[in-house]
């Protein structure tokens, strides 16, 4: 079992999987986002290469409306 | 043509609008398009994760391709919230470099803090981000910002969503003889007329939120914006008349007044 932490709120997955998979499986995949894990910027190039790992802290964020 | 150049890119309208605040994104489209913004500012947000999969976008309904977006750091109060912030937002945007950088002091004012906002702007400058900041009415703090390579220089007119207009003009004027990059009024901006004073000062454009998205009706405050920074624009540079105290000139021509109509 890992335990990451996701915008703040701990998560369990039983196995690991890559970033990819956890975009589809949270119905993340039509949504632009940006991740950042552990403080560094993943990016999209890397989503099927970065599995997560127990401790992973993932911040995913969206544009949103703001002045 | 008179345009604003902000990191070697022009743009025809010196109005920058953001997004928040507004009843739906029918209504955020509809005002943007009433302002003429070409420049527009988004905030970086979590995400909700599994729900709302549907929920809709905001990029949909103001385009990357359409609008130069600004990714703004507003909320961070440190160093590190704000780079991070930006960082993120360079990834969302496919590698787009013009930001909006504003590192808070105090929730209650949400005054910058000026020490912080300097270092982050050092970083984001280092990293190839072109940093548009947001800043006080200090102009020490303004020159320093663009000695380290800032964009632009946006100080605030007054305390952000406080509508309360140009509370020092004399300072944003100083700020604007000294600068060599454009300088933006941002923040505190309430109605046109607060608008056409900070481009009558000679402020290179504004950058507006809740003025528009406050208003009873948001699309016609966008449209009367459009039409004060465009009338500030060119009173600036028509170069107004000098104000003479105390003394009257009369605008008619002083002979060939009628004279009265009872015999002297």
């Amino acid at each position: 079992m890992i335990h990451i932490t996701i915008n703040g709120e701990t998560r369990q997955l039983s196995q690991a999987i890559n970033i990819a998979q956890f975009i589809d499986e949270n119905n993340l995949q039509d949504k632009r986002i940006a991740i950042e894990r552990n403080g560094e910027i993943v990016p999209r190039s890397q989503f099927n290469d970065q599995f997560l790992a127990d401790g992973d802290r993932l911040e995913i964020v969206v544009a949103v409306g703001g002045g | 043509m008179d345009n604003l150049i902000i990191a070697g890119k022009t743009y025809t309208s010196r109005l920058l609008v953001g997004t928040g605040k507004y009843k739906d994104f029918t209504e955020t489209r509809a005002a943007i398009e009433a302002s003429g913004a070409e420049i527009v500012t988004v905030a970086i947000r979590r995400t909700n994760i599994g729900q709302h999969a549907d929920e809709p976008n905001l990029l949909d309904s103001v385009p990357p391709s359409k609008y130069t977006l600004l990714p703004n750091t507003a909320g961070c109060y440190t160093v590190d919230d704000a780079v991070r912030t930006l960082r993120l937002a360079r990834e969302l945007l496919d590698g787009h470099t013009l930001v909006k950088l504003e590192v808070l002091g105090d929730p209650k004012t949400l005054y910058p803090n000026i020490v912080e906002t300097i270092t982050a702007a050092e970083i984001l400058v280092k990293e190839g981000f072109d940093v548009m900041v947001y800043t006080s009415d200090d102009p020490i703090a303004a020159r320093q910002l663009e000695e380290i390579g800032c964009v632009a220089i946006m100080p605030l007119a007054s305390l952000i969503g406080s509508g309360m207009g140009i509370l020092n003009p004399w300072n944003l004027q100083i700020i604007i003889d000294n600068a060599k990059v454009p300088v933006l009024v941002d923040a505190g901006v309430g109605t046109a007329s607060d608008a056409a004073i900070a481009l009558e000062l000679g402020c290179d454009g504004v950058l507006m939120n809740t003025a528009i998205a406050a208003a009873r009706n948001p699309v016609l405050m966008a449209s009367a914006m459009r039409k004060a920074v465009e009338a500030g624009r060119e009173a600036y540079l028509a170069g107004r008349m000098a104000k003479k105290m105390y003394t009257a000139s009369p605008s008619s021509p002083v002979d060939g007044v009628i004279a009265s109509a009872q015999p002297q």
